[in-house]
Formats: C-alpha cells, sequence, structure tokens
C-alpha cells in the first residue's frame, strides 16, 4: 500500500488465502473462512511493519504467507533480495509461489519466522546448540568447529553469555526470556533479511518482555534485517515498529506510520481498538470503545465493508457498496473506508 | 484509608502469611510473610511477574493448596474468623460462599459436556442458596444479565461460548453464592483488548454494585490502574510495596515497582525510552541474602545485601526498602 518505489524488499499484491470448513472426503467444502481477503502492502530493507488485530483476525496467516509455510489461494508475494551474488537462485524478484524445490533453501536462508511460544517451539530433548545449528546443518553450511563457532557467536550477540554455558543446556534449563532468545538465535544464525516476528513477546514477563524487544530492534538495525512483527498489542508495535498496518477479519483496514496511526487514527475499528488498551495512569478516565457486538469469523462474508456489522458510524452505503478499497488519505497514510 | 466494616474490622485482613511448597530441591518458599488488609467495597490488585508469588497468596486465601503446599505462619481473617486452621469440613461453608474465584484459564474452569447454565445451577444448589432448582435457574438469569450474558445462553455447551463469554459465564459462577470477596486471577489476560476492556468494567461494576471486596491479581499495570483502589507488588514471594493505586503507581517508592512501571509499553502520551531490569526474577530455592531484589538493584547498597530492608512509610503507602524512592517519611522496624 506504499508507494511502488523502485525495488522494495517486499512486495505483496492482492493477497488471499481461503480454508474451506465442511466437506468431507468426496464432498466439496462449501463454506469457506476468508483468513486473508486482497491483502496488499510494501516493505523496504532495513523496516519494521507492525500487523496488529485481534485473534482471528488473519495476521499469523499472513505470517505464514511470507515464509512460505502455507501457499496463498490467490495473489503474489515479491521479494528482491540484495544479495544475489551469494545466491544465485534468489537474482531478480523471487516470488514465492514459484519457488522450486531448489530454491528453496536459498530462500529459507533470506526468510525466516520467530514463533510465539518458546515453550513450544523447540525440541525438548536437544541442547541450545543442537537447536540453533540446525539450519545451518539442514542448509550444509560448515564444519562441526565452523559450526560451533557460528553458535557460540550467535549467543553472544543475543546476551546468553558466556556462550559456552548455554551451548549445551536444554530448553528445560532456561527460562522463558532465556528461550525466546535461543529462537531468535536460531531465526539470525544463518543471516537472513526478513523475519517474521508473531508474537515473540506475549509469552514473557514484564522484565524480560522488555528486553527482548530491545534485542530484537538492536540486532535488526545492526544486521540491517527486516521484519514483520506480528501482534495484539498496540503499544509493544509502537515500540517496535516504523509502521503499522491494522487488520480486521482478513482485510487490513489502516497503515500509517506508527505515530501518525496512533495520533491520527481514522478508521473506526483502529479507534475502538486504542481506546480499548488501558491506561497506566489511574487518574485518566477512559471512555468505552465504540465497537459493536462481538468479533465473528469471516466464513463466507458478504461484499459489504467487513466492519459493517460494528461500526458505529455505519450508513446504507456501507451495506450497499462493496469493501472500500485502501486510499492513501495523507501521505502514506492509508486507510479502507467508506467514511474516512 | 482501609474501609472498614460497622464493627470496625475489615473486611479481610491476612497477617504474616507464609507458604512453601515441598519439592525434591528442599523447601521453596513461595510466600514470605505477607500481610494486608482489604475493605468492603474495596480492590486490591496483587501485581508482579510470574513466580513471584501472587498466585500462591490467592490460593492460601482459597485454601486451595497442592498437596506438597504448607503454610508455615499467618492467619487470614476473613469477617474477624480465620480460615487457615479450620477443618476441610469446616472451610467448605466458607469457600465459594464467602470467598469465591475466577480463574485465569476460563475454558478449564467450564466442564465441556454440561450445560453452562446448568453448572451455575448445580454450584448454587450444592451449596444450599436456592430452594428449588426454579429458584436456582432465575438466580442465574440474574448473574447472566448482570454481568452481561443473554439468559437464553443458559442452555447452551461451553464450547459455544467465545473467549469473552466463557470468562463471563466464569465470573458469574464465582458471583453464584453472594460472596463478600472475589478474587481474580489474571481473568483477561487470554482476551483480546476490546474483549478484555468489557470484561474488565463488567466485573468492576458488578464489584461495585456489590460492594463486595475485589483481589486482582494481575501482571498488566494497565489493569491495576483502572480496577483497582490499592495494589501490592510482590516480588520473590513478598510484598515488597503496598499503597493506594494512584500513588503507587504516580511515586513509587520500591525500585522494583519503577522498574515494573518504566518497562510498561503506554500508547499514550510521548514515547519514552523502555526501562530494563537486568537479570531474572531469583531462583526461589536459593534466594540471594538481605533484599531479595538487591542483585538488579541500581540503588544497592551494603545494608541491602546484608539484611531485608524495613517498611518505610509515606502516608498509607509503604514499600520494604533500604533506600525508597520518591521520599519516605521515616522508617520504621517492621
Amino acid at each position: 500500500m506504499s508507494s511502488p518505489d523502485s525495488g522494495p524488499l517486499l512486495a505483496v499484491d492482492g493477497l488471499n488465502k481461503r480454508f474451506p470448513i465442511g466437506g468431507g472426503l468426496f464432498r466439496k467444502p462449501t463454506d469457506f473462512i476468508h483468513a486473508v481477503d486482497d491483502v496488499s502492502f510494501r516493505m523496504s530493507a532495513g523496516e519494521s511493519l507492525g500487523l496488529v488485530g485481534e485473534s482471528g483476525c488473519g495476521k499469523t496467516t499472513v505470517g505464514k504467507l511470507l515464509v512460505k509455510l502455507l501457499e496463498p489461494t490467490d495473489g503474489s508475494i515479491t521479494y528482491r533480495f540484495a544479495t544475489p551474488a551469494m545466491d544465485p537462485h534468489l537474482a531478480g524478484p523471487v516470488e514465492t509461489s514459484n519457488i522450486r524445490s531448489r530454491q528453496l533453501g536459498a530462500f529459507r536462508r533470506q526468510v525466516q519466522m520467530i514463533f510465539q511460544d518458546p515453550y513450544e517451539s523447540m525440541n525438548p530433548r536437544r541442547t541450545v546448540y543442537d537447536t540453533i545449528a540446525e539450519p545451518l546443518v539442514v542448509q550444509g553450511i560448515g564444519h562441526v568447529q565452523e559450526r560451533l563457532d557460528r553458535v557460540s557467536e550467535i549467543l553472544d550477540l543475543v546476551g546468553l553469555t558466556p556462550a559456552g554455558t548455554f551451548l549445551f543446556r536444554r530448553p528445560h534449563e532456561l527460562s522463558g526470556g532465556q528461550r525466546q532468545r535461543v529462537a531468535i538465535a536460531r531465526a539470525l544464525v544463518i543471516g537472513p533479511s526478513f523475519v517474521v516476528a508473531d508474537e515473540p513477546t506475549s509469552m514473557l514477563d514484564v522484565s524480560s518482555r522488555t528486553a527482548i524487544m530491545l534485542l530484537m530492534q538492536e540486532l535488526a538495525e545492526r544486521l540491517g534485517i527486516a521484519y514483520l512483527y506480528i501482534t495484539h498489542d498496540l503499544a509493544v508495535a509502537r515500540y517496535m515498529c516504523h509502521r503499522i498496518a491494522v487488520m480486521y477479519l482478513g482485510k487490513i483496514v489502516e497503515l500509517a506510520d506508527t505515530e501518525e496511526l496512533l495520533r491520527n487514527p481514522l478508521h473506526p475499528y483502529t479507534r475502538a481498538l486504542l481506546s480499548a488498551v488501558p491506561s497506566p495512569d489511574p487518574t485518566r478516565r477512559r471512555e468505552p470503545p465504540d465497537i459493536l457486538g462481538d468479533l465473528s469469523l469471516p466464513v463466507n462474508p458478504p461484499q459489504r465493508c467487513r466492519f459493517y456489522d460494528r461500526c458505529p458510524l455505519a450508513t446504507d452505503l456501507c451495506r450497499r457498496e462493496p469493501h472500500p478499497p485502501p486510499e492513501e488519505k495523507a501521505p502514506g497514510h492509508w486507510v479502507a473506508c467508506h467514511l474516512a | 484509608m482501609t474501609m472498614t466494616t460497622a464493627d470496625n474490622q475489615p473486611l479481610l485482613k491476612v497477617v504474616d502469611l507464609s507458604l512453601s511448597y515441598l519439592t525434591r530441591q528442599g523447601p521453596v518458599p513461595a510466600v514470605q510473610s505477607v500481610s494486608f488488609e482489604l475493605g468492603r467495597g474495596q480492590s486490591l490488585g496483587l501485581v508482579g511477574e510470574s513466580g513471584c508469588g501472587k498466585t500462591s497468596v490467592a490460593n492460601c486465601l482459597m485454601r486451595l493448596l497442592p498437596d506438597n503446599g504448607r503454610l508455615t505462619s499467618g492467619q487470614v481473617l476473613l469477617e474477624g474468623q480465620d480460615l487457615l486452621p479450620m477443618s476441610e469440613e469446616e472451610i467448605r461453608r466458607f469457600r465459594w460462599r464467602r470467598m469465591a474465584m475466577v480463574f485465569q484459564a476460563a475454558m478449564n474452569a467450564l466442564d465441556p459436556v454440561y450445560r453452562v447454565g446448568q453448572q451455575v445451577v448445580e454450584a448454587i444448589e450444592a451449596h444450599g442458596i436456592e430452594e428449588t432448582t426454579a429458584q436456582a435457574r432465575q438466580r442465574v438469569a440474574r448473574l447472566f444479565r448482570m454481568v452481561g450474558l443473554d439468559p437464553q445462553l443458559m442452555d447452551r455447551y461451553p464450547h459455544e461460548f467465545s473467549g469473552g463469554m466463557r470468562q463471563r459465564a466464569v465470573i458469574a459462577m464465582a458471583l453464584a453464592c453472594d460472596p463478600a470477596v472475589i478474587i481474580s486471577d489474571e481473568p483477561t489476560t487470554a482476551l483480546d483488548v476490546i474483549v478484555q476492556d468489557r470484561i474488565l468494567r463488567e466485573l468492576k461494576g458488578v464489584q461495585r454494585e456489590l460492594s463486595m471486596g475485589m483481589i486482582y491479581i494481575t501482571h498488566d499495570i494497565g489493569a491495576v490502574a483502572e480496577v483497582t483502589d490499592r495494589v501490592g507488588v510482590m516480588y520473590a514471594g513478598r510484598l515488597v510495596e503496598l499503597g493506594d493505586t494512584v500513588d503507587v503507581l504516580h511515586a513509587p517508592m520500591h525500585p522494583y515497582t519503577a522498574a515494573l512501571m518504566s518497562s510498561f509499553p503506554s500508547i499514550s502520551g510521548e514515547k519514552k525510552a523502555l526501562g530494563t531490569l537486568p537479570g531474572e526474577p531469583p531462583n526461589l530455592v536459593n534466594l540471594p541474602t538481605g533484599c531479595p531484589f538487591h542483585p538488579r538493584c541500581a540503588h544497592a547498597t551494603e545494608e541491602c545485601r546484608r539484611e531485608f530492608p524495613p517498611q518505610a512509610q509515606r502516608g498509607s503507602q509503604w514499600a520494604a526498602c533500604w533506600h525508597p524512592l520518591n521520599g519516605a517519611q521515616e522508617s520504621e522496624q517492621s
């Protein structure tokens, strides 16, 4: 949704993902969850974009599509990596759905994912070294000594020092914050240029959360990594991201620079989300968020604006017209609303 | 500013409560010398990170302890009666009837094979609150309305409820026997912000309306600010600061409280740099000497390493700290 400049790292165009529900072995499914519906955006190298929304809005599905853990039903995801010289397979634009098996390894060196739950994302029987070295082994990078050096180096980088004392621990010997540091190390060990981080701090306590947030930011900056930060927490996104995209039922409804979005939200859903966040100031009284009803699932949704049923401002126009396309209301501030 | 009952007795008074869990590594002191009071219609927050003992305190109050839990000292006085020495038989007259709990995982608190309303009806009948099933059902309908659920949903099953609806049903269940104290253990952590906002308003509204005492356990400073009148901050099994929520959040006395506050990202106001705490909370089996926070504290001195600090007082707020922030009136030995 940003201006199509010469070569963004990532261009997402008209992305769709539908999951069939019901149906059976010989019966065609008739119902589809429109998890991701006509999503488009651009990201440049080194940029961080927050993808914010409530559970079930499709934000994790977007993340999985970007790292090719899922295939889109429709639309395209195109990367332009800056290091094609090292990877002849990745020269020029790479569209994820066209990646052949020979290219997949090279693609995975560039695009990595960090998962939400550090208690689930690691094999409890493998050591920290095994876990972090795995991408190197799979990719056939280095021999044993080189891998050991590389893993020690990355452990230092993520703050697990001295590396020697962590190398051969197993997950149960680590705290939640330390596990998430291992997860970050595993994602970064092969030097990706793009990382999808899916709620990496939501399972952590306050003090380790801040440390992980700052670590991710610092590493991304130092190593020039772009990341998509998936979160339900707008306050965390504020600290982690240059820009924020707000998703509602499979659609991006608003996208803007972080401070612009917080100061000047244009979509009624963004406003509701912002006003629902508790304030740490006990003297500040907060009005209830202006939103109707409950979140539903986007099963065979009608053509009209996805937010229509819950929108406090909805008009006849919103009911008649199809879901509004995103419009640039201010430089870099996109919103999909008839009334904005 | 503790509100008291007519006979000048707080609704709930916890004195010097200590709990250990017996483990293979030895006894783990999960709660150490925790004291606080709760007045009628008052809500008290307990904040801290996981493992700080806040849920253990709640379990002590409800006398819902695992087999390896040992109460080593203390009193829990509910309307003047000490719950701790009571037999299991006696405690049943208090648990759920005078003091009820809203659990963190609403899905686990509801039986998936029974209709939601029926589960509340059974709770009411088990405690002999209403004479007939019809009366019990009427009561459930009232409770459902109170927490913002359509009474027609009574005959649905838990899987037909959304996360927010389930949490409301669990709140309705906790309110079923008209308790004097309600303990909420992270009731909104698994919920989205908009649903969380509604549940918090509902809970606060019901608590005010029924003039219950509420203990609200959370790690979320925002929820504390919105729901509680007073707040206690826990660290490594100890209550390290206690005071009116406004005072504690505006002028924390304990460096740990201040660190928690500064690491809380906010969407409002100027974007401030987030504070970080070095290290991790201590292992309870092997606590540091003196103040348990000293290894992570920027203000730590020799006496902090040597001896557990006395309570520094400022009005109705205190902190267990040798070097309290934001000025204390005088130090008194705890």
